[in-house]
């Protein structure tokens, strides 16, 4: 009989992260930040049916980057837990911080349990009352959550694009100024991106019930020039 | 004889009941209505309730029936449409909302049988058509879409009565409005389930219009305005 060869946890664990940081290296990177009248997230996507960002909730929006049919499936699994807790309590009692939980509790298990890690990063973001009450939790693929303030940079080539976007961001600006910053991180000395090849959407306090907003090619254009 | 009529008779449950909705077609969209009283028997149980509810940006639904039930099948129509919405990337067409509610409306079968019935009217303007649509409802999940007008409830008799002498295929958002109006007001005159204005209060009948352009609702000052002149109108009679 033949005996399974021993594996130190460690190198298990790094196996997996390897793993799962090269799946998503793989894919384009993802911006996320506030802006004065809410919270712009803007990523490369070359596709126009094939979102990278979407609503979750009232006040709250998904971002995920790596294998699409994976986040897909954690996309679908938020809104169908958001929509039941609000459907069963009350729609104020829907938040990003229990959401984001939830989501890092599945990622942390599939990490360490399922055959494969899952190749994906999460972004959920929450607009309040005010840019006081804004959140951005930054989900990674084995679970760890991360609070981020101001902006953050999810997937692909995140340490450079997170460098440059660095040097440009200044809290409450317009989205004007907000998306520009955020198009000149993305794009890097020898690639510029077009607003076709973009993919923006908004949380925005709009006085509405429902503060998710997708912004066209043509609005990209018009305020990012 | 509506389904719903047919019950309250023999029903002397004391839960809260819904009463008048109309809605029509109109040049461009469709306009819903209802009145605001819902009754416990013969008593008044509440002045302000709203039976004409937004239910996506471009439809709404009006109730007549068992109040509880009735919010609770609206809430889960709203839930519903909104949760395909964001699942999917994209809204259900119009008949397959109207085909949705259908399944709500069925599903409540057993507790229609014991008194707690729901008929609903669900209109929406519909963006492949590019035209107002509705439909109506019976007990069992029946659906069947109108051309023209549609009441349910227990004043809704003399409601479509008013509808069917002065409704017309041409007729202006404005003037569907006013006609919507005028048809609650006729039915509160004779059927005591069905509330008027209450110009005391300021609680006026829930009014909207559905277009192009989506739901709008019509605000009190309005209709406000609009029940002055009708009064001066019957009181000049």
């Amino acid at each position: 009989m033949s005996m399974p060869y021993y594996v130190p946890p460690e190198q298990f664990m790094k196996d997996r992260a390897d793993y799962a940081r090269k799946g998503i290296a793989r894919g384009r990177t993802l911006v996320a930040l506030q802006y004065a009248n809410g919270i712009a997230i803007i990523s490369e996507n070359p596709s126009t049916t094939l979102h990278k960002i979407s609503e979750i909730y009232d006040r709250i929006a998904f971002a995920g980057v790596g294998k699409y049919n994976e986040f897909d499936q954690l996309r679908v699994a938020g809104v169908r837990a958001a929509d039941l807790k609000g459907y069963q309590f009350s729609r104020q009692d829907v938040d990003a911080r229990s959401l984001t939980n939830q989501y890092a509790q599945i990622l942390s298990q599939m990490f360490s349990e399922a055959p494969k890690p899952m190749e994906v990063e999460l972004l959920v973001a929450e607009i309040g009352i005010d840019s006081k009450g804004d959140r951005l939790f930054h989900v990674l693929y084995d679970g760890t959550v991360l609070d981020e303030k101001g902006f953050c940079v999810l997937g692909g080539d995140s340490e450079s694009v997170l460098e440059r976007l660095r040097g440009t961001f200044k809290s409450e600006m317009t989205l004007k100024d907000a998306l520009k910053s955020a198009i000149a991180a993305l794009s890097s000395a020898d690639r510029k991106l077009s607003h076709e090849e973009l993919e923006v959407a908004v949380l925005e306090r709009n006085g509405r019930r429902r503060c998710f907003r997708r912004i066209e090619d043509s609005e990209i254009k018009s305020l990012a020039g | 004889m509506s389904p719903y009529s047919a019950h309250t008779e023999e029903n002397d449950l004391s839960i809260p009941h819904a009463t008048t909705c109309v809605a029509m077609r109109c040049v461009g969209g469709v306009v819903m209505a209802g009145d605001r009283r819902a009754t416990s028997g013969n008593l008044i149980s509440h002045r302000s309730m709203e039976k004409v509810v937004q239910a996506d940006d471009f439809s709404g639904v009006a109730i007549a029936g068992a109040a509880g039930p009735a919010m609770e099948m609206i809430k889960l129509f709203q839930l519903q449409l909104e949760h395909y919405e964001k699942v999917e990337g994209q809204t259900l067409s119009l008949e397959g909302k109207a085909n949705q509610l259908s399944m709500f409306v069925r599903s409540n079968l057993p507790a229609a049988m014991q008194g707690l019935v729901v008929v609903p009217i669900f209109a929406g303007f519909d963006l492949l058509s590019k035209s107002g649509r509705l439909w109506d409802y019976d007990v069992t999940g029946g659906r069947y879409e109108e051309k023209d007008f549609v009441a349910t409830g227990s004043g809704m008799l003399h409601a479509s009565t008013v509808m069917r002498v002065s409704w017309r295929r041409d007729l202006a958002v404005d003037d569907a409005i006013k006609l919507c109006a005028r048809a609650l007001w006729e039915a509160s005159d004779a059927d005591s389930a069905t509330g008027g204005p209450d110009a005391l209060r300021g609680i006026y009948p829930v009014v909207a219009s559905i277009t192009q352009d989506g739901w709008s609702a019509v605000d009190d000052k309005s209709l406000a305005t609009i029940y002055k002149e009708i009064a001066k109108e019957v009181g000049a009679r």
